[in-house]
């Protein structure tokens, strides 16, 4: 019979462009913890989800909302006594979580990112405008108004997009993409 | 006159047009030649990595071929775009099988990735390729008596590129230096300011741009210089609603290092897009005209 892959496993081989992430060496000293100016907010520190994905607590992991308040600001990477690349990590749980299709009831950050896929896929370039209907309407009133009270102000300076950009060569750009991932409409 | 393939990115078509402009601007007067590549297309940002790997190091090698194509290095002043395609470029460089794949991709743009390009940051042009002593002979309006807080934020220097100093640079503050300005001792220079967290999850976020509001206040900045359209965003655009927030008072612009460079060589602030901030940067850059707000707590700051 097959052995089964642990799911630390799965997790240090999720990156395709290195030779694995090496999170079997951790030694739980918090250096990334400590490094991580979001901590205080994630419901696991990066320490324990590391810690958590060593002990195979799969369902546990997946369900913590630590990977999407990761900023990518890659303090602990640089820091990580071990080489692991913790923010890449983070990057790895993202991706694992929403193929899944497991990620913590009322993330904006799965959405969020689906959006701008398709806004990429449909011009080949972001458009604030239509990310914005990601997140928008899952803020209260007050955080609405003040949302909407900055974009006028940001309008009035020139500096909201009216129409979004296209790149020329959409149709090539489109072929080059179904060429990685058969995505059919991409609408 | 030396030549680049320049990227300027998605931000800089219009939330950072100020930024866009003022980089054409000084690298003019630098003598560079920032050739925009043709029909580029985005990096991927965060949000792309975020849902595959593959398809967004494929997003950025057509912006490497492209340049490549030209012969040329790209420079881009986005550091989510130079950290992007910096790293797309090395892992494409270093696996054949990925750039095998990659380049199959590519070819229905008649494109290919050969892995001969070398990806730069602008700040990285200005500093290492033009170098301070040329930059420093240019400044006919020195920023003198100008307090700069230099944020570096995340991604010009995490993850470590080659073998630069990730925990204490100080090329952001010499450069500042170059000008004439003071570059302010600011402990929080490199923390993060919560990038497009501002979007998703926008409680830490808030709390991140405040501490560093705080941290650039405390150690008396006039104005904070940045690398990147998104600090940029982030750390003025959002003020207001950090004040609200925390029942704070901040007011303190946000400039990008190009509109700093470009005030102190003289040219005229409309040219370097200085006037479309939403934290007025005009009244903390008359640099002759100005007086200390408060004499007794300058000179006790210099004591």
């Amino acid at each position: 019979m097959p052995k089964t892959i642990k799911f630390q496993d799965e997790v240090i081989n999720l990156l395709h462009a290195t030779e694995g992430n090496p999170l079997n060496t951790c030694m739980q000293c918090g250096t990334c913890s400590g490094a991580c100016p979001v901590s205080a907010f994630m419901d696991q520190p990066p320490r324990r989800l590391i810690a958590m994905i060593q002990a195979a607590l799969k369902d546990r992991v997946l369900k913590t909302n630590t990977f999407w308040y990761c900023a990518s600001c890659y303090s602990c990477t640089v820091r990580c006594p071990r080489g692991i690349d913790v923010a890449e990590m983070m990057y790895a749980l993202k991706r694992y979580s929403m193929w899944k299709g497991q990620h913590p009831e009322g993330a904006i950050g799965p959405v969020f990112s689906r959006t701008f896929v398709k806004t990429i896929l449909k011009s080949g370039r972001s458009y604030e405008p239509v990310l914005a209907t990601s997140y928008f309407f899952t803020y209260g009133v007050p955080e609405m108004l003040q949302e909407a009270q900055m974009a006028t102000s940001l309008m009035l300076k020139g500096r909201l997009p009216l129409l979004p950009a296209r790149i020329k060569r959409l149709e090539n750009f489109r072929r080059m993409i179904h060429r990685i991932v058969p995505l059919g409409d991409t609408e | 006159m030396k030549q680049y393939a320049y990227f300027p990115g998605c931000s800089l078509e219009k939330m950072a047009q100020s930024y866009h402009s003022s980089t054409l601007e000084t690298a003019r007067a630098l003598d560079l030649e920032l050739k925009e590549i043709d029909d580029w297309n985005c990096c991927g940002a965060t949000a792309y990595f975020h849902v595959d790997e593959l398809l967004a190091y494929t997003l950025c090698a057509r912006n490497l071929a492209m340049a490549e194509q030209d012969h040329l290095e790209l420079v881009t002043p986005c550091s989510g775009c130079y950290k992007n395609m910096y790293f797309a470029n090395a892992h494409l460089k270093h696996d054949a099988d990925l750039a095998d794949h990659i380049n199959y991709a590519l070819e229905a743009d008649n494109l290919k990735f050969a892995g001969t390009g070398v990806v730069k940051h602008l700040i990285e042009v200005f500093v290492n390729d033009v170098g301070l002593p040329a930059i420093k002979a240019k400044v006919t309006h020195p920023l003198t008596g100008l307090r700069v807080a230099p944020y570096y934020g995340c991604q010009i220097l995490r993850p470590r590129k080659d073998h630069e100093d990730v925990e204490q640079p100080r090329f952001f503050e010499d450069l500042m230096t170059a000008l004439g300005a003071t570059a302010v001792d600011f402990p929080l220079k490199l923390r993060c300011c919560g990038g497009s967290l501002i979007l998703t999850n926008r409680e830490a976020a808030l709390s991140m741009v405040r501490n560093l509001l705080q941290s650039a206040v405390k150690a008396g900045a006039d104005v904070i210089a940045t690398a990147c359209p998104l600090c940029q965003v982030n750390l003025e655009c959002y003020q207001k609603q950090v004040n609200r927030e925390f029942n704070t008072d901040f007011s303190v612009p946000v400039l990008y290092f190009t509109q700093l460079i470009g005030t102190a060589f003289g040219i005229p602030p409309k040219r370097l897009g200085i006037g479309s901030e939403l934290v007025e940067a005009k009244p903390v850059l008359r640099c002759e005209s100005r007086t200390p707000s408060n004499p007794a707590e300058r000179s006790g700051s210099h004591a």
